[in-house]
């Protein structure tokens, strides 16, 4: 797309880090579940291993242009990174130790879905340093789960969780979605509490959203059961509550951790650092730079050269901008200070008529040198936010 | 080019909307052999678009051609086109008043309309010559004898021998041609006394100045006579002289007694050339104007806005070039606190308002936002003044007012037996008082009703066609003014008055009005981070209220990982949507809140 010369660049192409975090999109599922519209699904043999070429290359690729980073983060996403063979992830974490710099403490997650792994996968997993497990569990109750056309029940997510455990892991992650068919207040909370008491280190809790182009798009949200504005308002405003109780403290608007295990990959994102995306689909941002794969696995595959879906050379507004959209996500907002030696400009002097609206009405705050959203702001962001865009 | 004067016919064809006047015209023009097969375009006499698309015929305008007869003359053929709704009735009048001859187009399987029967009353008021043609006989449900039957004993003229056509088809036309010699009179008048012209239309023209379409009854008018517009008080010099060809001007060298055609004098405004005046010459005046001149004064009022504010000079000036040629469009200035800087304008009718904001639309790309059509009232204040008051929001303090009057008119009604009481009952919940009913066959009905104009500008015409399965058809003409109670219904959106919302409305259905506007507008607004009352008020008194909760949550907590694009799509979608609210106070205004409070019986 547009990489015309004439684009003023943004500062953050000069605030060049050291670091970069890296993430690994694998399509591959047994089924696709009727919400989703990531880009996965089932795909023959014959796919899955020139995938795996690919990807192989892609690393290669861009060996030369990240010698000089140090990779802080790995992530393995889907589709379902658990579903083919352990020496499918082996092969790509080795040719990262190969070509790139793998930072010894780099924190490497790895998506799992109940219903795909064994005890063989996960000591091997466990065996290539991959050191935190984010499973896909969505809800405690089978007949949600039946409802949103997962391939697992709850017992399924048991025996996975007791097996990462009994064998070491000591970082898990574990995926609930809210809002979802069949779905009422008590059920949702019983989902909550039932995943708490079995103390993963870390829970994301999502929304549900129709999107365009899936069977529950197709079926229209009307035919779904799912629950009404208020009873989903009320879930969600349950969940910050419960999971505070059980000592889970919410870092973004979505993500909730023990003190300490807050996901360095996902922080990467809200904090606009660097990150480069291996895969079909897979996002990158490299300074002012902002790409994403190409999204279909045939054309990933049969192209010799990454083709993109989209390729932009961000301005410094542009780049302001997602620092703020992006950056607000988190609890503790963004720092004006990272703004003022980011952009060379303070915070105020760019949007200090929305910030100062928004203050008055109590959806954000600056304390201690920060700028972040009330309780309140969070729960109504996207009101605040498009503004900002 | 010498014509005798009895060799003239001038007339033109009056029909209820879809009957086939403009293909009768076609058809006529066509075998008078003015046109080649090449020129015909489907509908020679409706030359603007929307016309066409809307099958009605809004200006009229006239044609000239030439037909030899069976008996071996020549004759001179003017044929004046007239526009075909109630709400251009005066326009009709005049075109009317032009000729000497009325051909009465009936479908043969429809039979007589609401509008049939107003033209037909129109041209005998005219003392036209009237002869009916039975149309679309190719129709399978076609019954040319019941319909002339029913000609005769409703209309009372002769009809059993009247031609059997299909324009379509061209059938019959020779039949058609040869009574218009045959039925009508020549013009009557004479060359020799002073200049009486009748102008029954008149077309602005960026090279040639107004062009003024006239009739001319007595005398003669060439190039370089000094001629006067009687009504107006104007004189000018004529420039140049001439006819009606196909889509065309033909400058000839005069225009005597008998003739129609066309006059220019460089004239610059088209107010100046009102249709109805009487132009003479001004050296050798005629004793006196030929009766019936009125000034057409708008009969429905709204709002209009551009929907982007920034295009209000490109509304202006689109105003201007289309009242250039429609001198009945009337629009002044006004802002509105809700709606920004717009105008107020005046129009013949709601169709007369359709076609304009549509053409606004169309033409000049223009995206509007227009308030509640309201009519003209009479304010009678307590201090003895007057107003015509054509906007709600400046509307006296009650204390001011004396007592207000609205515009009432008659209208008939042609409903089939069928359908009779779910017509009489929506006459009655329009405030109707009937004033006669006729049967005029076993299983049809014309019913009279006297019905305040406020009742109908909104949406009658579209409860009649759904009350009747599309039956009914309906033709209306002003009455009087009748003095009614009256209040201004006011909108607060959050305790804020919205001035675009106001309008007046008849004391006992303000409650009703205000109730369905309410829960109208509660769906129409978003949900904001606070609570919005949206209220009804007359007179400062709340009568209806409705309340829009407080968004609760509005968060995109869904895993979009790395995919910033997508996140940032849906935060510039909801500033997308933000841009095209209209701000009242701190509450966000969909534009189409506003055009959705004037369908409020919708359901």
């Amino acid at each position: 797309m547009s990489r015309s010369p004439k684009r003023p660049s943004c500062r953050c192409s000069s605030w060049m880090m050291n670091d970069i975090h890296v993430y690994i999109h694998l399509p591959f599922c047994k089924k696709k579940c009727d919400y989703c519209d990531f880009l996965s699904g089932k795909y023959d043999e014959d796919t899955k291993r020139a995938y795996l070429d690919c990807i192989l290359r892609e690393i290669q690729y861009y060996g030369p242009l990240l010698s000089d980073r140090r990779i802080r983060s790995v992530y393995f996403g889907g589709g379902t990174p658990s579903l083919p063979d352990p020496s499918y992830i082996s092969r790509i974490i080795k040719t990262i130790r190969d070509r790139h710099t793998l930072k010894k403490d780099a924190e490497i997650t790895i998506e799992m879905n109940p219903g795909t792994t064994d005890e063989r996968k996960v000591k091997e997993y466990l065996e290539l340093g991959i050191n935190r497990f984010s499973i896909g569990l969505q809800s405690a109750n089978d007949d949600e789960l039946k409802a949103l056309g997962r391939i697992h029940d709850f017992d399924d997510f048991l025996y996975l969780y007791d097996l990462l455990r009994k064998n070491g892991a000591s970082n898990i992650n574990v995926d609930l979605i809210t809002g979802i068919p069949h779905e009422t207040f008590s059920s949702a909370k019983r989902s909550l509490e039932t995943v708490c008491r079995m103390d993963p280190e870390h829970i994301s809790v999502y929304s549900l959203i129709i999107e365009e182009g899936t069977p529950f798009f197709e079926k229209g949200a009307e035919n779904l059961d799912l629950p009404d504005e208020d009873t989903e308002s009320a879930i969600y405003g349950m969940t910050r509550r419960l999971l505070a109780e059980y000592g889970y403290g919410r870092y973004e608007i979505s993500n909730y951790a023990k003190r300490g295990y807050e996901c360095r990959h996902n922080l990467a994102y809200w904090d606009l650092l660097d990150y480069i995306g291996f895969g079909a689909s897979a996002a990158s941002r490299i300074g002012n730079r902002r790409y994403t794969n190409i999204r279909d696995v045939d054309r990933y595959i049969r192209s010799r050269e990454p083709v993109f879906e989209e390729d932009i050379l961000l301005d410094d507004d542009e780049c302001m901008s997602e620092f703020i959209i992006m950056g607000l996500r988190k609890t503790s907002g963004i720092s004006l200070d990272d703004f003022s030696s980011r952009f060379g400009r303070k915070i105020r002097e760019v949007y200090g008529e929305s910030i100062g609206k928004y203050e008055k009405e109590g959806l954000l705050e600056i304390k201690d040198g920060r700028l972040s959203f009330t309780e309140r702001g969070m729960d109504v962001s996207n009101i605040v936010l498009s503004e900002f865009v | 080019m010498n014509i005798p004067q009895n060799h003239i016919r001038n007339f033109c064809i009056i029909a209820h909307i879809d009957h086939g006047k403009s293909t009768l015209a076609d058809r006529i023009l066509e075998k008078t052999g003015l046109l080649t097969e090449r020129e015909m375009q489907d509908q020679v006499l409706d030359n603007m678009d929307l016309e066409r698309e809307r099958g009605i015929t809004i200006k009229s305008q006239a044609v000239r051609t030439v037909y030899r007869a069976k008996n071996g003359e020549e004759y001179i053929f003017n044929l004046i086109d007239t526009p075909g709704h109630v709400d251009f009735n005066y326009e009709v009048s005049r075109s009317l008043a032009a000729c000497d001859g009325a051909i009465l187009v009936v479908d043969s399987a429809q039979g007589i309309e609401a509008q049939t029967l107003a033209n037909v009353y129109l041209a005998l008021e005219h003392d036209l010559e009237i002869f009916p043609v039975l149309n679309k006989i190719d129709l399978p449900s076609a019954d040319p004898d019941r319909v002339a039957n029913e000609i005769e004993d409703v209309i009372g003229i002769e009809a059993m021998d009247a031609p059997r056509i299909s324009a379509k088809a061209g059938t019959g036309i020779d039949d058609v041609l040869e009574e218009i010699v045959n039925r009508f009179p020549a013009p009557a008048g004479s060359a020799d006394s002073p200049l009486k012209c009748l102008i029954f239309d008149s077309l602005y023209d960026p090279y040639k100045g107004v062009i003024v379409f006239l009739r001319v009854f007595d005398g003669s008018v060439k190039p370089g006579d000094r001629i006067h517009f009687m009504a107006t008080g104007k004189t000018e010099e004529v420039v140049e002289v001439g006819y009606f060809g196909a889509g065309r001007f033909i400058a000839c060298d005069e225009l005597s007694s008998g003739m129609v055609g066309y006059i220019t004098a460089s004239i610059k405004e088209l107010s100046q050339t009102r249709v109805g005046d009487t132009v003479t010459n001004a050296d050798n005046p005629c004793a006196e104007a030929l009766p019936g001149y009125k000034k057409v004064n708008p009969m429905v009022y709204c709002g209009v806005y551009p929907a982007d504010t920034k295009r209000y000079p490109d509304l202006r000036d689109a105003l201007e070039k289309l009242q250039l040629n429609d001198a009945s469009l009337s629009f002044e200035p006004e802002t509105s606190v809700a709606l920004g800087f717009g105008f107020r304008c005046g129009f013949l009718g709601l169709l007369h308002l359709d076609i304009i904001t549509e053409r606004l639309e169309r033409e000049y790309n223009l995206e509007l936002v227009t308030t509640a059509p309201g009519v003209v009232y009479r304010v009678h204040k307590t201090d003895g003044e007057v107003i015509e008051l054509t906007n709600p929001s400046n509307l006296p303090d009650s204390s001011e007012i004396d007592y207000m009057e609205e515009p009432v008119v008659s209208a008939q009604i042609m409903v089939s037996t069928e359908f009779l009481g779910s017509i009489i009952s929506l006459c009655q919940e329009r405030r109707g008082v009937q004033t006669g009913m006729e049967y005029m066959e076993e299983t049809r009905v014309l019913l009279k009703y006297d019905l305040p104009l406020n009742e109908i500008i909104y949406d009658f015409f579209d409860a009649l066609k759904s009350r009747s399965k599309g039956y009914a058809s309906f033709d209306y003409e002003m009455k009087e003014y009748v003095r009614s109670e009256l209040v201004k219904l006011d909108i607060l959106i959050n305790r804020e008055y919205v001035d675009a919302l106001s309008f007046i409305v008849f004391r006992d259905s303000a409650y009703e009005r205000g109730s369905k506007m309410c829960a109208k507008l509660k769906e129409e607004i978003p949900r904001h981070l606070f609570e919005i009352p949206i209220q009804a008020a007359v007179g400062g008194r709340i009568i209806a209220r409705e309340t829009v909760k407080a968004v609760r949550k509005d968060v995109l907590a869904k895993c979009y990982g790395g995919d910033v694009s997508r996140k940032k799509k849906l935060l510039e979608k909801q500033k997308e949507g933000k841009k095209k609210m209209r701000e009242i106070g701190n509450v966000q205004i969909p534009q189409k809140a506003f055009l959705s409070v004037l369908k409020l019986d919708d359901e």
